[in-house]
């Protein structure tokens, strides 16, 4: 079996978020990147426990960067995988990286793709549903569990109150989240196999975003909080019921 | 010229986030002078022509004879026969987990522009642009569509509901519906009743609890407020709460009106996932908490004292 597992890069979950150029750009000043959390606790995970348990399943990592992805893409290789690509790209919406990866699935025939739910930066949720409807794949979303049991996957799924199990058939894309893998931490023997895996660099098919992002915009600020004493219960919920309005 | 909003629904049962979307749909259509259509996807068990309460003048039901598709992909291919059918130039869709499946997949079938998470109406005054919850919710983006279809899906708890609207018609439509590629072996229904992202109110608690046994009285809580109830991370990861209720960053992003927050110490990746609730109110015995930074009411006490007698101060009010 041939999976891919989709990586971006984020920034860290503690990066300050402030805008530049007239709040149209994310400043990147002293920010620290990382794999976004969905990419490497689930789906990369995932793909890595399906690889342990049968070891001749070629496992590659792919994303969608400029130069500046590949120390993040190292890093997923040395929590596992085989080799990685790279499409030398600064994506400018979800449907140009979605577009990207999907000519690689096609030319790298892969029967399971794996993505984050969303990433943290941009939030879409979106490149799995993408790139399955590019290239006419099944596609199982907010995927909780997946085992592969003769030649088809079986995914867990959240829907609206509540879950359910489905089979499907290879190909599909399937995107992950909680519940799928438990996060790992890389050892140095990982580390030190990564540096001499395959990091191929692709460059991009020609494809307009079909969105731009105009602006960035901060929530306003909170104007302070209402301090109540421990034995004044009633007066929080008078204040929430007359002042707040909301109980 | 028409916007299409695609309706949620779970078991044929309309869901809240269908209401925003209608009503948002229903503006967007007033605003751009075209009329506003509803889509319903399946059998429901709902009076259809009473969502025109939200707006809408027009309901349209593809295939309501047989139960709603559980392919995603089927359901794109639904939406977008219906979108050529009514001339649609816009769709709207919920940013709930069916139309985080169905969207993405009509935009790259169609390639028309997707923009998720939207919290407001567009700006059309020059060109589509539509405002967005980005950073797990510590920042916005106005994102401008560039196609001649556009695509957007509301996020929960964004938009104001419409209500008065007179009964809307429902025209049914046969369709040729695509085989689906997933097949379902098993269904099971969550323990909790009232869905996170729709909730109006949310009380979560985090590691002040000490441990599972002690969440009898946050559900107590939750049920005279009415609420659903929601964790921190570490309180998933021990597996005190099932994973579904882990809000934050890396969670669950909610925007409910009044979010109660007890024995949480406020991390910067848990206020991401909670900062765009109306109100909060924070519950910590450590005055120091950061979390009393981004809350509106607090107090400072210890949690096991405070929550019952909240109780019983809510319920006072109630006359429960
Ligand atoms: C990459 C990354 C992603 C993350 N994503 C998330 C996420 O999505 N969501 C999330 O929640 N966290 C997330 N975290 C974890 C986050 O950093 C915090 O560790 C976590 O939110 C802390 O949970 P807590 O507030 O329940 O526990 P603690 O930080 O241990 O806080 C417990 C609080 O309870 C108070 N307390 C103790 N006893 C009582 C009492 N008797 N009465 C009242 N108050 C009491 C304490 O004063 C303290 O403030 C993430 C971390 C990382 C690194």
């Amino acid at each position: 079996m041939k999976i891919l597992v989709c990586i971006s890069k984020t920034p860290d979950t503690t990066a300050k978020i402030a805008f530049a150029d007239n709040n149209t750009k994310f400043d990147t000043a002293g920010v620290q990147w990382i794999i976004n959390p969905y990419d490497e606790w689930y789906a990369l995970v995932r793909a890595i426990e399906l690889k342990e348990a049968k070891p001749d399943t070629v496992l590659h990592l792919a994303t969608v960067g400029g130069a500046d992805a590949d120390p993040i893409i190292r890093k997923a290789l040395a929590l596992g995988g085989d080799e990685a690509f790279r499409i030398n790209l600064d994506g400018a919406d979800c449907y140009q990286v979605a577009y990207q990866l999907a000519q690689l699935i096609t030319k790298g025939g892969y029967d399971l793709v794996l993505t984050g739910k969303e990433t943290i930066d941009y939030n879409g949720s979106s490149l799995g549903g993408m790139i399955a409807g590019i290239n006419d794949l099944a596609y199982v979303s907010l995927a909780t569990q997946l085992e592969i049991s003769d030649n088809k996957a079986i995914v867990t799924r959240e829907i609206e109150g509540g879950e359910e199990v489905c089979e499907v058939a290879f190909p599909l894309v399937i995107s992950a989240q909680k519940g799928m893998a438990e996060a790992r931490i890389p050892n140095m023997r990982g580390i030190m196999a990564a540096r001499t895996k395959p990091l191929s660099v692709i460059e991009p098919v020609a494809q307009d975003p079909l969105t731009t992002v105009t602006a960035f915009e901060l929530p306003a600020p909170k104007a302070g909080v209402k301090l109540v004493a421990p034995d004044q219960v009633d007066e929080l919920v008078r204040l929430l019921h007359q002042e707040a309005k909301v109980l | 010229m028409s916007v299409l909003i695609v309706i949620d629904t779970a078991e044929g049962v309309v869901k809240k986030s269908a209401f925003e979307t209608l009503s948002y749909g229903a503006d967007l259509a007033a605003q751009l002078g075209v009329n506003a259509i509803g889509l319903l996807l399946g059998a429901t068990s709902e009076e259809a022509g009473s969502l025109g309460q939200y707006g809408i003048k027009k309901i349209v039901q593809a295939n309501p004879d047989q139960p709603r598709a559980d392919d995603p992909t089927v359901l794109a291919d639904l939406v977008s026969k219906v979108a050529a059918n009514e001339q649609s130039q816009v769709i709207v869709f919920s940013h709930s987990l069916s139309g985080k499946a169905i969207a993405p997949i009509v935009s790259a079938k169609t390639k028309a522009g997707l923009v998720t998470g939207v919290v407001e109406l567009p700006n059309t005054s020059n060109g589509f642009i539509v405002k967005r919850a980005v950073f797990s919710g510590k920042a916005f983006s106005h994102v401008r569509i560039d196609t001649p279809i556009k695509l957007i899906s509301v996020n929960p708890n964004s938009y104001k509901i419409n209500t008065g609207g007179a009964p809307a018609t429902l025209e049914t439509i046969s369709l040729p519906a695509a085989a689906s590629r997933i097949n379902i072996t098993k269904r099971q229904k969550s323990s909790n009743e009232l869905l996170l992202t729709e909730a109006e109110t949310v009380v979560s608690a985090g590691r002040g609890l000490k441990g599972p046994e002690n969440w009898g009285m946050i559900e107590e809580l939750a049920k005279v407020m009415g609420a659903a109830t929601a964790c921190s991370r570490p309180v998933a990861d021990a597996h005190w709460r099932p994973h579904n209720e882990h809000v934050g960053q890396t969670g669950v992003a909610i925007a409910p009106t009044l979010y109660v927050a007890i024995g949480i110490s406020g991390a910067i990746q848990h206020l991401a996932g909670v900062n765009r609730s109306k109100v909060i109110v924070v519950i910590n015995k450590d005055p120091e908490a950061p979390f009393f930074k981004a809350a509106d009411y607090g107090i400072v006490g210890d949690a096991f004292e405070v929550v019952p007698a909240l109780t019983a101060a809510v319920k006072k009010l109630k006359g429960v």
